[in-house]
């Protein structure tokens, strides 16, 4: 893909909006769930790492591009999971005790 | 896989991650969100797989699979009460992973010398970060604030050479300029992080999110990505939002969080002499006695509360209280745990109904009405100096009002300040009675008393 620097820059200003408008959104309690969620989801280097794996030729790019896939799934599946584990907990009242 | 069509992939996962995050506004949306998010990443892993881009898959699948097992297992095993270690932990991981991509796009001849190096500097002071941060909030580092002579002129002249190099390697390409640009930016993330102590540890971890975000920011300028650019951006915002929000939560500026080091000039409080002063102290049966006879009590938790693994004695507590018909409503401040949020997910995990858990904001008007505030493993968030004392180090900051509860016990091992050294004037008020003793010991003694 080849994209102009000034397009790339207009993606990320608007990208910067739609975070800051999204996460004031998000409600305090579930604070520690968001920083988990991100964090996965800034896992997404993992596209970087993949496309430097990709190369069919064995040589220190792709061995340096192997480690960094595996540090990004850590991440995302790490963060998922984690977030998952949060998430379960947080629950409605049960009727009986009001 | 044609480029529209991995455009197109990408767009989908872009809108997936959005809804995750806007999912979070309640916690029943955000489960599904949850969902959505690991579908987004799923379909941008697929589709790049799948892409021209990429010639061979087996390696990488072994990859994905060794780092996905390492990450569930991980996250699985860990306690509640040592999360932020962990997401500390995933940060530094996401920010090595960004240097990796940096170097090995360098080494294979990559033309966009400026965004690589921003990803490798950015994602590098993360993973050294991030490593500092883990190291202290598992306990691995003792000390609370390290400090070192000139420490600010070292890391002034760190940041300097950094630039300097990074202009250098920029205009000329050295490959060993990029190489000791790597070393210097971890050496600088050890530094900046190794000072700040404990209490600062959620604006720490919050800050290092960001940078995991704008780090992928980085990789996306240098690979020409427009995922990695948008997603980055996002993450980024997040971590700099909730910066915002614990730093003003604890009434500082960012920067005085992360170069000040607390602790260096509060001396001059110790203008009120506690001897003069004697606290009233009270017995577990007779708070059992008083809290079962209240109409409201509204419990304010701290993190000495998590550290006591008290949560479950208090939850047991409440669930008494509630059925001789008291009103039980649990108080947190912004700042009560080691990360955002953190106090919240504790009381989730011992099974308090979110309905019943309260910010700050929505609840400090109702500890008028109030029987009984019961402060457990919580100090400095109720210190009444902080609106009136100007000379104190936590003037200004937000504090929850439990002094004008009609009675106030305290759980606390003693009388000693909290982490920030300030004497608390509110454990000799009138109305307060201290319940000396072990916050789960004490918790538990009052079950006792209200079950009999």
């Amino acid at each position: 893909m080849n994209i102009d620097i000034w397009t790339l820059l207009t993606i990320l200003t608007l990208a910067c909006f739609v975070g800051y408008f999204v996460v004031w959104g998000v409600t305090p309690a579930l604070h520690s769930p968001l920083m988990s969620v991100s964090n996965a989801i800034s896992g997404i280097v993992i596209i970087g790492a993949l496309i430097t794996a990709g190369i069919s030729e064995m040589n220190t790019a792709k061995i340096l591009g192997l480690i960094a896939v595996t540090l990004a799934s850590i991440n995302i599946f790490g963060g998922f999971a984690v977030s998952h584990r949060m998430l379960i907990m947080f629950k409605k009242k049960k009727k009986e005790s009001k | 896989m044609p480029v529209s069509l991995l455009s197109f992939c990408y767009l989908i996962a872009c809108i997936f991650f959005i809804i995750a995050i806007r999912g979070l506004a309640s916690p029943q949306t955000a489960r599904q969100g949850n969902i959505l998010g690991i579908l987004g990443m799923g379909i941008a892993i697929i589709a790049t797989l799948s892409s021209s881009a990429v010639q061979e898959i087996y390696w990488i699948i072994g990859a994905i699979v060794l780092g996905g097992v390492i990450g569930i297992f991980s996250a699985l095993k860990v306690k509640m009460t040592s999360l932020p270690q962990m997401i500390a932990a995933f940060n530094g991981l996401g920010g090595l992973s960004a240097v990796f991509i940096a170097i090995a796009e360098i080494i294979s001849g990559s033309n966009t010398r400026l965004e690589s190096t921003l990803g490798l500097l950015i994602g590098a002071i993360a993973f050294s970060g991030s490593a500092i941060a883990f190291a202290k909030l598992q306990g691995i580092i003792k000390a609370k604030n390290i400090t070192y002579p000139a420490q600010h002129l070292i890391n002034a002249l760190l940041g300097i050479s950094i630039i300097t190099l990074t202009i250098q390697f920029v205009l000329f390409g050295n490959i060993y300029v990029f190489y000791w640009l790597t070393l210097i930016s971890i050496l600088l993330g050890f530094l900046l992080v190794l000072p700040i102590g404990g209490a600062d540890m959620p604006v720490v971890i919050s800050v290092l999110n960001a940078y995991s975000g704008w780090a992928a920011v980085g990789i996306g300028f240098s690979l020409n990505n427009t995922l990695l650019i948008i997603v980055g951006a996002i993450v980024g915002a997040s971590g700099a939002i909730l910066s915002y929000i614990m730093t003003k939560a604890m009434n500082r500026s960012l920067i005085n969080a992360m170069f000040g080091g607390l602790g260096k000039n509060n001396s001059t409080n110790q203008n009120l002499s506690s001897s003069d002063r004697t606290a009233k102290s009270s017995s577990p049966s007779d708070a059992a006695f008083i809290m079962e006879n209240a109409n409201k009590v509204i419990i304010v938790p701290g993190y000495g509360m998590a550290v006591a693994q008290a949560q479950h004695a208090l939850k047991a507590m409440a669930d008494d209280l509630i059925k001789k018909g008291v009103v039980v409503k649990y108080a947190i401040h912004p700042v009560a745990g080691r990360m955002p949020g953190h106090m919240n997910v504790l009381l989730a995990e011992a099974n308090v109904p979110y309905e019943d858990v309260f910010e700050l904001d929505e609840i400090n008007h109702e500890f008028a009405t109030a029987d009984v505030a019961y402060v457990i493993g919580a100090n400095d968030v109720t210190n009444p100096l902080a609106k009136q004392d100007t000379n104190s180090p936590i003037y200004g900051m937000p504090i929850l009002e439990v002094e004008k509860a009609k009675t106030v016990f305290f759980v606390k091992r003693s009388l000693n300040s909290g982490y920030s050294g300030v004497d608390n004037p509110l454990f000799y008020a009138d109305n307060t009675l201290m319940l000396f003793g072990d916050a789960k010991k004490v918790t538990e003694e009052i079950v006792a008393s209200l079950e009999n």
